[in-house]
């Protein structure tokens, strides 16, 4: 089977690929634990489809890439430095503080000193994969846990590379610091690398980009994002830094532009592909011969470190702090071993610090501890998540259980749907309000709101929210996707509900707009027009002069959004997202203007009876 | 999914099929009425037997709740209609402050009134209107102090200077006692008139409106003029 070609190795993994997954979230394990099993089904320990599963882990390791590349696009730049206490404090904590543990531990067992060393460092680091692949499926990387396990996960990638520069020096200890003037040129290429992907991303990154879209060719654009990441991730690779930090950087980079969503969409489905590879490599690489060697010593290992990273974990949780909550995610998500301590102990491995049976074995206790992971949340779902929640609250906990029948539902429950639910509660209704930020929802029920957690873009919460039975679904959910996505959601499932819906701009407006919903409210325009008011007051302008101004401004804005709905749509395959952006704002302007100078030239009574002396 | 519907830019831009009659509905609080909602569920209710192009009606405070008036709209409404009707509570003895809004901006000068202003010529202007007092109390001798009449000249006037006809208003007093028997009385009349007009049998005694001529001189045309008078 090895020799055949690339076309079967390819129909063997899809096949997999497509059978395991569906057949696992149908189980309700997640995908995750889909791929991995479809791995272990092909590998040479199950099937034996496949044998030779590192080079398949090298390649789908840039599915690891591609999603950094993406999360980057998630961050702007300031929310990054925003994020560098816990990147640098926490996620120092985590990886030294289980590091230093997990290597007293095995010195304990007495354990050979290096190998203590090595094997702690590399039990150490978690899995970003399945960290972010499962914040990513639950939605929850905007929440408190899903930021703090995004920095653990970056100062691992960072720390990653003086680890395995440490490594061969193990291996020679006795002969001390040899390569010190190659350590710093080391560096200064490391940081010489990154001055030019932050420099060359922030001057040449958008006018390509915009010379590439002007181009009308989907393709090439889908192509240059590929290159984008590939060749930032081979820079890094070049001086030996983490692919999957440059990608990442790349993304932080472009995180404001205007091709943001572009890049999105374009990457999304081969990120999901790669990682899925990546997953199957893993099961691939479960080395059962080892596992059945020595099964006692394997499963101490495993649960062993796991339970070492999962106390210091809890303790920076209840420290940070997370909310109760999602404390649960957060230790597991970051409890297993992760994909650089196979790198880790590769390297190790190859520079004799450890034998090559013992290389494998920790590879193996690290790829079981990754197959355990999705099996803990399922567990942690049952059983842990509801015991946090319902410790101290009322036995009713933030998850919504009990089915509600009121006659608004409000999706979202930020800045914007706080003032909508405050103002339905202040007239005796009482909304089911759900929103997916744990530590809001925390605040919010201390001053007696009924909140409930969840994600709104799922239709069986809904259902139980009673979006069935309500007359309004209020949409005030700030992502834009989420928003588009619940608004599909309850236009198909909910027709009895009428949709009153935030927009964040015109785009989710038009997006909104079709799919049915009328009633949408860009979240800007009344309170830009309310200072509009202020700023023409201030200028002399009568106030009573200045409101009619601005709601005739506001009805002429509405009515050229209307106007311009249909001429988007035929634009829409023809240009790209941002630009044809910017051609309906200087169209609404233009427009604006004639129609300005045309009341200008009419005498002004029909339209605008503002002649206080013509009245009789 | 099927197209969407048209955005509706405004509630009151969307422009009404034209009307033979049309009523004008002004009541600041609707959901408190007792004689104006029976009322406008009685023409809603003729207007949806009526064939189309004969009765329209339009409910100012729901159309214009934030008082942004389409001019445009309501002056094209007016000019189709042969019968203009005002269904309104009487509050401090006037109009609700929508309905001399619409009046303000839409009876503008040169279309309603003044030179070239003939828009409205020969139109009827039907008043229908309820009060909170009973009749007795608007007396001399009672709180009211005045006759009923004596609160009509501004709506007379009004009409006349448009050249319309100010037909004998319908009237509800002591609204607020009226009880339920009386109320339904009330809107089967009101119904009962909107879908027999024009056949109405006092509309022959009803003198054909004075001619009211603003002279061109009578009112600044524009700025300049202004100044020069200055």
């Amino acid at each position: 089977m090895e020799h055949g070609s690339w076309i079967t190795g390819s129909l063997v993994y899809l096949a997999a690929a497509v059978l395991a997954v569906p057949v696992a979230r149908f189980l309700g394990l997640g995908s995750i634990i889909g791929y991995l099993g479809a791995g272990i089904l092909i590998g040479p320990w199950g099937l034996k489809l496949v044998t030779r599963p590192e080079e398949m882990l090298q390649i789908a390791e840039f599915g690891v890439v591609l999603m950094l590349f993406l999360v980057g696009l998630e961050l702007e730049p300031q929310r990054l430095w925003a994020l560098r206490k816990p990147i640098f404090g926490w996620g120092s904590v985590q990886l030294f503080g289980s590091a230093l543990l997990l290597a007293l531990c095995a010195l304990a067992f007495a354990v050979d000193w290096r190998l203590a060393v090595v094997a702690a460092l590399g039990l150490a680091m978690s899995s970003t994969a399945i960290g972010l692949g499962v914040l990513a499926e639950r939605n929850m990387m905007a929440t408190t846990s899903g930021e703090s396990i995004l920095s653990v996960a970056l100062l691992q990638d960072i720390a990653a590379i003086p680890i395995l520069a440490l490594v061969p020096f193990l291996a020679v200890s006795a002969a001390g610091e040899g390569g010190d003037s190659g350590v710093w040129l080391g560096v200064a290429k490391a940081i010489g690398t990154i001055a030019v992907i932050i420099l060359g991303g922030r001057l040449l990154l958008r006018p390509a980009l915009r010379w590439i879209a002007n181009s009308n060719t989907p393709e090439i654009f889908t192509a240059a994002s590929l290159l984008l990441v590939v060749a930032t991730a081979s820079l890094m690779n070049l001086v030996g830094l983490s692919m999957a930090l440059g990608a990442f950087l790349a993304g932080v980079l472009l995180a404001e532009s205007e091709y943001r969503r572009e890049l999105e969409t374009d990457i999304e489905p081969f990120k999901g592909l790669f990682l899925g590879l990546f997953f199957i490599a893993v099961g691939m690489s479960i080395d059962f011969a080892v596992v059945i060697a020595r099964p006692l010593l394997i499963a101490a290992v495993v649960v062993g470190f796991v339970v070492v990273k999962a106390g210091v974990l809890w303790a920076m949780a209840r420290l940070m702090p997370i909310p109760r909550q999602e404390r649960a995610i957060f230790v597991i998500l970051l409890a297993q071993g992760g994909e650089f301590g196979f790198v880790v102990f590769q390297a190790a491995a190859l520079a004799g610090v450890i034998s090559a049976p013992v290389s494998s074995f920790l590879v193996a206790a690290v790829a079981i501890s990754m197959l355990l992971t999705p099996l803990l949340l399922v567990a942690a779902d049952r059983w842990w998540i509801p015991l946090l929640s319902g410790g101290k609250r009322s036995a009713a906990g933030l998850e919504l259980k009990q089915p509600q029948n009121n006659p608004v539902v409000i999706a979202g429950f930020g800045r914007y749907g706080q003032i909508v639910g405050r103002m339905l509660f202040a007239n005796g209704i009482t909304p089911t309000v759900l929103d997916h930020d744990a530590e809001a929802i925390e605040a919010l029920r201390r001053f007696g709101w009924r909140v409930y957690y969840g994600d709104a873009t799922r239709l069986d919460l809904m259902r139980t929210a009673g979006a069935d039975k309500a007359r309004v679904i209020v949409l005030a959910i700030d992502d834009i996707e989420q928003s588009v996505d619940c608004a599909r959601m309850v236009r198909e499932n909910f027709q009895n509900a009428t949709i009153v819906a935030r927009a964040r701009n015109v785009q989710h407006y038009y997006e909104l707009y079709e799919l049915g919903v009328t009633m949408i409210e860009r979240e800007t325009l009344d309170s830009a027009l309310m200072s509009a008011r202020s700023t023409l007051e201030l200028l002399g302008w009568q106030p009573h002069q200045a409101r009619n101004l601005a709601l005739r401004f506001r009805r002429h804005n509405v009515a050229q959004l209307a106007a311009l709905a249909p001429h988007r749509k035929d634009e829409a395959h023809l240009i790209a997202a941002a630009k044809q952006g910017r051609q309906q704002l200087e169209e609404l302007f233009a427009i604006e203007r004639q129609q300005a100078a045309e009341r200008q030239a009419r005498t002004g009574w029909s339209d605008v009876p503002t002649e206080a002396a013509q009245k009789p | 999914m099927a197209s969407p519907e048209p955005i509706v830019a405004d509630d009151a831009s969307a422009t009404p099929a034209p009307a033979e009659i049309l009523v004008i509905v002004a009541h600041p609080e609707l959901e408190h009425s007792r004689a104006n909602r029976l009322l406008l569920d009685a023409a809603r209710a003729l207007q949806a037997k009526s064939s189309p192009g004969r009765l329209a009606v339009r409910d100012l405070y729901a159309l214009y709740p934030d008082y942004l008036i389409d001019v445009g709209v309501e002056q094209a409404a007016l000019a189709a209609a042969r019968l203009v009707v005002w269904q309104q509570p009487i509050h401090w003895y006037g109009m609700p402050p929508l309905l001399k809004l619409w009046l303000d901006d839409v009876l503008a000068f040169g279309w309603a009134y003044g030179p070239d202003g003939t828009a409205l010529r020969g139109k009827d202007l039907w008043l229908v209107a309820s009060t909170g007092g009973p009749e007795d109390s608007y007396r001399p001798d009672s709180y009211n102090r005045y006759f009923f009449d004596a609160f009509m000249p501004p709506y007379e006037q009004t009409a006349a200077l448009c050249g319309m006809r100010f037909l004998p208003p319908l009237l509800l007093h002591g609204a607020h006692k009226a009880d339920e028997r009386d109320l339904a009385a009330h809107a089967e009349t009101y119904a009962q008139r909107l879908a027999d007009y024009p056949a109405w049998p006092e509309l022959e005694l009803v003198e054909d409106c004075v001619a009211c001529e603003v002279p061109p001189n009578a009112r600044p045309a524009d700025r300049d003029l202004i100044k020069e008078a200055a």
